[in-house]
């Protein structure tokens, strides 16, 4: 079993916390002039994503979490699992709802997502940062206004629902950022 | 020979900073002038070395003329044994800058190597020394900050005051129960920790030192007496270190005594702290003998402190890291 020292510590690393795999998002070193070190961590749970902080004592070693981070292809869904395969080995993969959580909405067909593996099973999709989809409803905007201004909801083919000018119509493809859901240009 | 790929052969910090740590500098020595305190220097590298649990020194060897088989040498860890026989050489009272080096101390308010000044006043007592250093910070920072009067409390205060304990008779489960009402979330090595000293530092630095010394100097002082280092013992029950420290933004700048000067006491810690050692298992240090036949002969009484410069400079800098006011910091040394 592979452990890690307090002197290990630093952002990215991965260590397993009550069970769960995490990662350490901010580690800083404190000690009194004259008396003991601790290592503060901020640290993110990789199954529910909170980040909590944990102080350890300088010298304690906790044991290190088998997660890797791997770049896959998206081909289908299921409606139970999201099926992704290797580009390169065409090695295909299954993630479960609770990987892909409220992400199915950016997911689309040949996208490449990163898919991370804590012991070789999928615990988080991440899409990439920006996705172009295709609108498939929407109100009629006003002809001529392409100000931007105001905004309307639209639906895209992925089921997900994004504010978007009043200038988009039905039938176009926009891009659209996946971390904040925000409309960012035509594409 | 490789070359680094990066841009880190450059300084991290900016050179207006260095520039400001140098007046900072020239600004201390002048208050030093004007009050007749000594400017010294004491060797850097030492036969003996701090047996303190807390601190691990490096170590380094000298092969040549008098020690020609080689012989093992240790990096202050602070100037203070040196310093103290200059004192008990009747020196008077002297100050120093200098580089320290600790083993194993590295994060946004540590680096292996950093810049101490220390000082020692003769025939002051820790609290006259409070007000020396209250006039030699004022002097220094005020320029570059605006700093309310400083404020005093005692040890017992502080956590009294911010987190309802108090320090010196609460037990293990108290300590432990002030850690989980105020949100610590610890390793269960740490829960299980059955040192009291251990307890009173994981609650100072992660509840009460934040709040300390907001916009103003806060010294903590009247430690227990099983955190009095090199401090004088005050009777009473519980007996009191005659040890303090001074925080200044939540960040822990100085730490000064009323010297200890019973030889005999100084070996018994001195042994303690061996024994700890010991204990966990660290590496077993020569005892400063020659501090301890200074004490022997006598030490004038006298206040001490030391005081961390590179955080100084920072706080005056408003920044948030000593490495950039160092104008290499140890990833780039």
């Amino acid at each position: 079993m592979a452990t890690y020292n307090t002197n290990e510590f630093k952002a990215g690393l991965k260590v397993m916390l009550d069970g769960d795999p995490a990662s350490i998002v901010e580690n800083e070193f404190v000690k009194p002039g004259k008396g003991q070190a601790f290592s503060r961590v901020r640290i993110r749970n990789l199954k529910n994503g909170r980040t909590i902080e944990r102080t350890f004592k300088s010298g304690e070693t906790i044991e290190a979490a088998d997660v890797v981070d791997v770049e896959m292809q998206y081909l289908y869904s299921d409606e139970q699992f999201w099926h992704f395969m290797n580009p390169e080995s065409f090695e295909q993969m299954a993630a479960d709802k609770n990987a892909v959580g409220d992400n199915a909405k950016w997911l689309k067909e040949q996208e490449v997502c990163i898919i991370t593996l804590w012991n070789g099973v999928p615990l988080t999709v991440e899409p990439p940062n920006t996705v172009a989809l295709k609108v498939t409803e929407t109100d009629p905007g006003l002809k001529g206004d392409t100000s931007g201004g105001g905004g309307k909801p639209a639906t895209l083919e992925t089921g997900a629902v994004v504010r978007v000018p009043l200038f988009i119509q039905i039938g176009e493809t926009i891009k659209v950022n996946t971390r904040t859901g925000e409309y960012l240009s035509r594409a | 020979m490789t070359a680094s790929s990066s841009g880190d052969w450059q300084p991290s910090a900016t050179l207006e900073v260095l520039k400001l740590r140098a007046q900072m500098l020239q600004s201390i020595r002048a208050f030093f002038s004007q009050r007749d305190v000594l400017e010294v220097e004491t060797p850097i590298l030492s036969a003996a070395a701090t047996t303190d649990p807390a601190l691990a020194s490096f170590t380094t060897r000298y092969t040549g003329p008098l020690f020609a088989q080689g012989k093992t040498f240790y990096l202050h860890t602070s100037p203070e044994f040196p310093m103290k026989r200059l004192l008990a050489a009747g020196v008077g009272s002297i100050y120093q800058i200098c580089k320290v080096f600790r083993d194993g101390e590295s994060g946004r308010l540590h680096n292996p190597e950093f810049t101490m000044l220390e000082w020692y006043r003769v025939d002051f007592d820790h609290y006259r020394l409070m007000n020396e250093i209250e006039e030699l910070i004022m002097q220094v920072l005020s320029p570059h900050m605006p700093l309310q009067a400083a404020e005093r409390f005692s040890y017992r205060e502080v956590f009294q005051r911010y987190i309802e304990l108090d320090p010196h008779t609460a037990s293990i489960q108290d300590f432990a129960a002030a850690a989980k009402t105020h949100g610590i979330n610890i390793s269960q090595n740490l829960r299980a920790q059955n040192d009291v000293c251990a307890w009173r530092d994981l609650l100072l630095t992660h509840l009460i030192e934040p709040k300390l010394g907001q916009g103003r100097l806060t010294f903590i002082h009247d430690y227990p007496a099983a955190q009095a280092s090199l401090a004088r013992l005050q009777p009473g029950d519980p007996p009191l270190a005659a040890r303090f420290e001074l925080y200044l933004n939540g960040i822990e700048l100085a730490n000064g005594f009323h010297e200890l000067a019973d030889a005999h006491e100084q070996r018994t810690r001195f042994e303690r702290q061996a024994q700890t050692r010991h204990t966990l298992a660290l590496p077993a240090m020569p005892v400063d003998e020659r501090l301890l036949a200074a004490l022997e002969k006598s030490l004038p009484n006298c206040a001490g402190v030391a005081l961390g410069l590179d955080r100084l400079v920072m706080l005056a800098a408003s920044k948030r890291s000593l490495a950039e006011v160092i104008a290499f910091a140890i990833d780039r040394a």
